[in-house]
């Protein structure tokens, strides 16, 4: 069993990128895991737990929550970094995301090279834009996180909890909230991303 | 730590591998689905929201019970349509700028994309920052 595990064709085999679809499949799994283990899939509840962790709660009651209720979250999520780790490290295909050319051509247009503005060449982060060595890289990095951290709880949910979850159990909240991430994400895109790559 | 908790712990180890190795967390897979240049991202949100929908609703047909022996159930949120709209759009803009969603975020701090030490904070202090302007808010 050992030898089967580590047999290198194995281990070979999912470190190429997986297929959409094996990833839908998967996905299932882990929403599958989730309710089976009495939790429903989602993962930007762990800023609340965050905050509440921080002490929010003295101040505000929104933030006051039971901190044994919550140890599932952190672990979930300790566990979701781990996998990057563990993916990055073990399961790497050492070739750059495949995009279209299209993107490419367009991201070039604004300065943006690819795959060469990921410093670790893997296609997953235009890091020479979004670092921590530059003050642009700093405050671009911060507004983004920002922009989510409020809106995934002004909506009480992100891409897993609505358009994974409740599209999922059919939730017409949900659907209105994913239409609103796309009014957002291509107003981003198209519009305010390359206005300010224009500086 | 009981159990319950490492097996959550496990679940996110799949689940961040999952992100990482279908490419879910990359920056230009968004930018790319934004630009309905590529078929790949709504391939793998489509296929999982139409798997996990006929799984819940085969599950919930057969009075399938969790692990604490309870019927699965949604507690449904109030419909608000400015609410949702709004939030959803206040989020997009964000991911369409940083490229990651909260899941993203924790996977690439872990492929040791180290910026996202920032990133995360910014995120859990938007959300302390919508906690103090909630009352304000259309609900």
């Amino acid at each position: 069993m050992k030898v089967l595990l580590l047999s290198p064709q194995w281990l070979v085999a999912i470190s190429q990128p997986w297929h959409w679809a094996v990833a839908g499949a998967a996905l299932t799994l882990v929403v599958f895991l989730m309710n089976w283990l009495g939790k429903r899939f989602g993962i930007s509840g762990s800023y609340e737990v965050a905050c509440s962790l921080l002490g929010a709660g003295r101040k505000i009651s929104f933030f006051r929550r039971d901190f044994k209720e919550d140890i599932w979250v952190i672990a979930f999520v300790l566990g979701t970094i781990g996998g990057g780790y563990i993916a990055v490290h073990f399961l790497s295909s050492d070739q750059p995301v495949v995009i279209s050319q299209q993107t490419i051509d367009y991201l070039a247009g604004l300065g943006i090279s690819y795959p060469g503005s990921d410093s670790k060449g893997l296609g997953m982060l235009p890091d020479t834009i979004f670092n921590l060595s530059s003050v642009k890289g700093i405050l671009l990095s911060v507004l983004g996180g920002l922009l989510v951290g409020f809106g995934a709880r002004y909506g009480r949910g992100c891409t897993s909890g609505h358009a994974i979850s409740g599209l999922a159990n059919l939730q017409l909240p949900s659907l209105i909230t994913v239409i609103g991430f796309f009014i957002g994400g291509l107003l981003m895109t198209h519009v305010i991303f390359p206005w300010i790559m224009s500086f | 730590m009981k159990i319950r908790h490492i097996a959550f712990f496990v679940v996110g180890l799949f689940f961040g591998i999952v992100m990482f190795k279908s490419e879910a967390v990359s920056w230009f897979r968004i930018h790319e689905m934004f630009r309905f240049e590529s078929f790949h991202m709504y391939g793998i949100i489509g296929t999982a929201v139409a798997f996990s929908a006929t799984m819940l609703w085969l599950l919930k047909r057969a009075k399938f019970k969790t692990l604490d022996g309870k019927f699965l159930s949604y507690d449904v949120m109030t419909f608000n349509f400015t609410r949702h709209i709004l939030a959803g759009t206040i989020f997009g803009l964000g991911w369409g700028l940083i490229g990651a969603c909260p899941g993203p975020m924790y996977v690439l701090l872990g492929s040791g994309y180290s910026v996202f030490l920032i990133v995360i904070p910014s995120a859990v202090l938007g959300a302390f920052l919508y906690g103090l302007v909630r009352d304000k808010l259309p609900h």
